[in-house]
């Protein structure tokens, strides 16, 4: 079942945790050269430190815990986010030899730990004791829970054509042509899907900054505030990486890159879509996302279903 | 190995399932009641049944206690209804759940102890799950499809928008 040597997964664990405090930077300065400005560009070469000064700023600022707040969930909340998220890391399939462990059920238990990662959000609102943490946290567990129904249907369209939940097993079975051509569809409700789970812009509501001041981590600072930003950037990372697996064949590439480089590659493409939608769209309203999810994505990705089951059968 | 790790992992959904029992604040209860979850989700997969113990997370865990959570924090119940739980918690109100609770108990032992051991540590695949339940269960499945369907068309109803 296990896939790396220790010194492999020590490694996964440091770059996953490396890169998602570096996408900090990267997202600023995208973001700055797509509005039209620089972005931070002071501290090392090209900014690269500014992560690190950010860190240093974050440590030392006051660890502060509301006396109104229910101490030991408000403690608890930030953690949660940062361990499923590492944990979900497990089953991602880096290159042949390069992973955690193999497991039988990777998809599903990709898709266990993203929904225990709500509980982060919905015990962080109940926990800080404030109306507009709790409305955060409210819109976070709808919105998580519904469209968890949308990216599990979303991907049964690749089990269905690989026959396997393995991930590995996936991408081996995308040697012919990658899945993002015959499953277009579910391919485009899984990344629609993705962005609303990350609970990134356009569909961060739960954070809403202009209309409810932050949401679910209005009163945290210091570095719990920060596990929740590292989380975020974890997220974004790890439904890149399956994003990667399920559609555009993982560490499949030609062979004049090493099958690694080529998952890192196409990883680093979508992260970078996850960052610059950011830019591109504007938040839609409570009412017309959820309405979108039900009337659009789960008819969608249940006529995906149908279709790709039908003609499975009909086409040996 | 696997052995301790059954009872270990048995010991944590016992004081957990306890704890959710005797807990007076409901959202501590429900966060009890998820650590007991997982726990049971842990016991499936020693067993070898790793489909049941992914789908014990996904669902339970994942999906219908945060349900559980969403409605506890949208009621808003402050300290009141703490003192609340803690009046109804009295001693005095345990004999009899714990007189009944003592025979399940003993009706239990005597049967773990009558049978011998039993098959585990198979492991199910997803597949010949798929075929066991689309094939002699398929009247089970079909049954508690239309049940979810009235539950459904009932909660359509009561959610309604009212005429005016």
């Amino acid at each position: 079942m296990t896939v790396g040597s220790p010194a492999v997964v020590i490694g996964i664990l440091l770059s996953t945790v490396i890169v998602a405090a570096w996408l900090i930077w990267v997202e600023r300065r995208m973001i700055g050269i797509w509005q039209d400005r620089l972005g931070p560009n002071r501290v090392g070469p090209l900014g690269l430190g500014q992560v690190v000064a950010d860190m240093v700023k974050i440590f030392f600022k006051e660890d502060w815990i509301p006396p109104f707040a229910d101490k030991p969930v408000f403690v608890i909340a930030p953690a949660i986010v940062m361990v499923t998220m590492l944990l979900g890391f497990v089953v991602v399939p880096f290159a042949p030899g390069v992973g955690v462990i193999d497991f039988n059920f990777g998809l599903l238990y990709f898709f266990a730990l993203s929904s225990l990662a709500v509980y982060s959000q919905v015990l962080a609102g109940y926990a800080s004791n404030n109306k507009y943490s709790l409305l955060g946290s409210l819109r976070a567990a709808a919105q998580s829970i519904s469209y968890e129904v949308f990216m599990g249907l979303a991907a049964m369209g690749v089990v269905m054509l690989a026959g396997s939940f393995n991930l590995r097993e996936i991408v081996e079975a995308q040697k012919d042509g990658w899945y993002v051509l015959p499953q277009f569809a579910g391919f485009l409700a899984f990344l629609v899907a993705a962005v609303a789970e990350c609970h990134r812009a356009p569909f961060d509501l739960p954070e809403a900054e202009q209309e409810i001041t932050g949401g679910f981590h209005t009163e945290y600072s210091g570095m719990k505030f920060g596990m929740f930003f590292v989380g975020e950037y974890l997220g974004i990372t790890l439904n890149s990486a399956i994003l990667v697996t399920l559609f555009f064949g993982g560490w499949l590439g030609p062979a004049f890159l090493p099958p690694l480089a080529w998952f890192i590659l196409k990883t680093l493409v979508f992260i970078l879509f996850f960052i610059l939608l950011r830019a591109a769209l504007a938040r839609p309203r409570y009412d017309q996302f959820m309405s979108f999810g039900w009337k659009v994505m789960l008819p969608l990705t249940l006529a995906n279903i149908v279709v790709t089951g039908a003609v499975g059968l009909s086409v040996p | 190995m696997e052995l301790i790790l059954f009872y270990l992992s048995a010991l944590v959904a016992v004081a957990a399932t306890f704890m959710v029992v005797i807990q007076c604040n409901t959202v501590h209860a429900l966060l009890y009641l998820i650590v007991s979850l997982l726990a049971s989700g842990f016991i499936f997969y020693l067993l070898g049944a790793f489909f049941a113990a992914v789908l014990e997370v996904i669902i339970y865990a994942g999906a219908i206690i945060v349900l559980f959570v969403f409605v506890v924090m949208m009621l808003n119940l402050g300290s009141k209804t703490i003192e609340q739980e803690r009046q109804w918690l009295c001693p005095g109100i345990w004999h009899g759940p714990a007189a009944l609770c003592a025979i399940l108990f003993a009706e239990l032992l005597f049967i773990l102890m009558r049978s011998g051991a039993h098959e585990a540590g198979r492991i199910v695949d997803s597949k010949a799950l798929g075929i066991a339940l689309f094939g002699p269960y398929l009247l089970a499945v079909e049954t508690a499809s239309m049940l979810l369907l009235a539950g459904l068309v009932g909660a359509y109803h009561l959610g309604r928008p009212l005429k005016s």
